[in-house]
């Protein structure tokens, strides 16, 4: 028999604290198959979806997530997410993104300069996207955040285009 | 040889909660009227180039390309034979 299930492929950079759960995630509770990738490996091994986890990728040095940007896999990521594929980065993940320009702008130090750890309400304002196909427009997610650095910061320009 | 010496700072527009705390601190120490306190980087780096040019060049290429994120912060550099 076929196996249909999609195939999840999580990125394992030295410090990252949350592949674990994107791996557990995936497997035990979408039902899908997982892998990791390791950073040193540019080969995606044929995976349908890279989730790039949390944690704390190179210590921080630098900018959040400036190092693991030029990890051997990050440009195979690169080249995946240009031709199509679905790439998702949470948390450390997101800032690694942004810092390889698949996402425009940067997350700074929290104005607060408190950590925050919360629930957030997103209210979801396009259901055709791939991430949201399952939600219904303007539907309300509680989505759980915990970051040092989750100031978004982009040029107006590209603000207004978001 | 030379040596490059870096600063990266954000630029002015960006909001620095570091430099604002540091400057929140300096004012428990009595010692002046001590404003606006902005925190950046510095970095040495050593380069093996057959000239100053060649060695700004390559510089300014690990500036842009990873020492400092253009969206927020900038640079400046000297280069000096050692």
């Amino acid at each position: 028999m076929d196996d249909e299930r999609l195939t999840f492929g999580v990125v394992v950079f030295p410090g990252s604290n949350c592949d674990h759960d994107a791996y557990y995630a995936s497997k035990k509770i979408l039902g899908q198959n997982a892998v990791f990738l390791w950073h040193k490996e540019a080969d995606l091994k044929g995976v349908d979806v890279v989730i790039l986890p949390g944690g704390f990728s190179y210590g921080d040095y630098l900018r959040c997530g400036a190092i693991a940007r030029f990890s051997p896999v990050m440009k195979e990521v690169v080249r995946f997410a240009n031709d199509g594929g679905t790439v998702i980065g949470i948390c450390n993940g997101f800032q690694i993104l942004l810092e390889a320009g698949l996402l425009p702008g940067v997350l700074l130090r929290n104005s607060s300069l408190r950590f925050v750890c919360k629930y957030v309400h997103l209210r979801v304002e396009n259901s055709e996207t791939r991430f949201t196909n399952r939600c219904s427009a303007g539907e309300v997610l509680a989505i759980p955040v915990a970051h040092g650095d989750g100031n978004y910061f982009t040029d107006p320009g590209t603000l207004q285009r978001l | 040889m030379f040596l490059a010496r870096i600063r990266v700072t954000l630029r002015p527009s960006i909001l620095d909660p570091q430099g604002k705390a540091v400057a929140h601190a300096i004012g428990t120490l009595n010692v002046g009227p001590v404003q606006d306190v902005r925190m950046g980087k510095y970095v040495e780096m050593k380069i093996q180039a057959p000239s100053e040019a060649e060695a700004r060049k390559i510089t300014e290429d690990v500036c842009t390309k990873l020492l400092a994120n253009p969206v927020m912060e900038d640079y400046t550099f000297e280069v000096s034979k050692i």
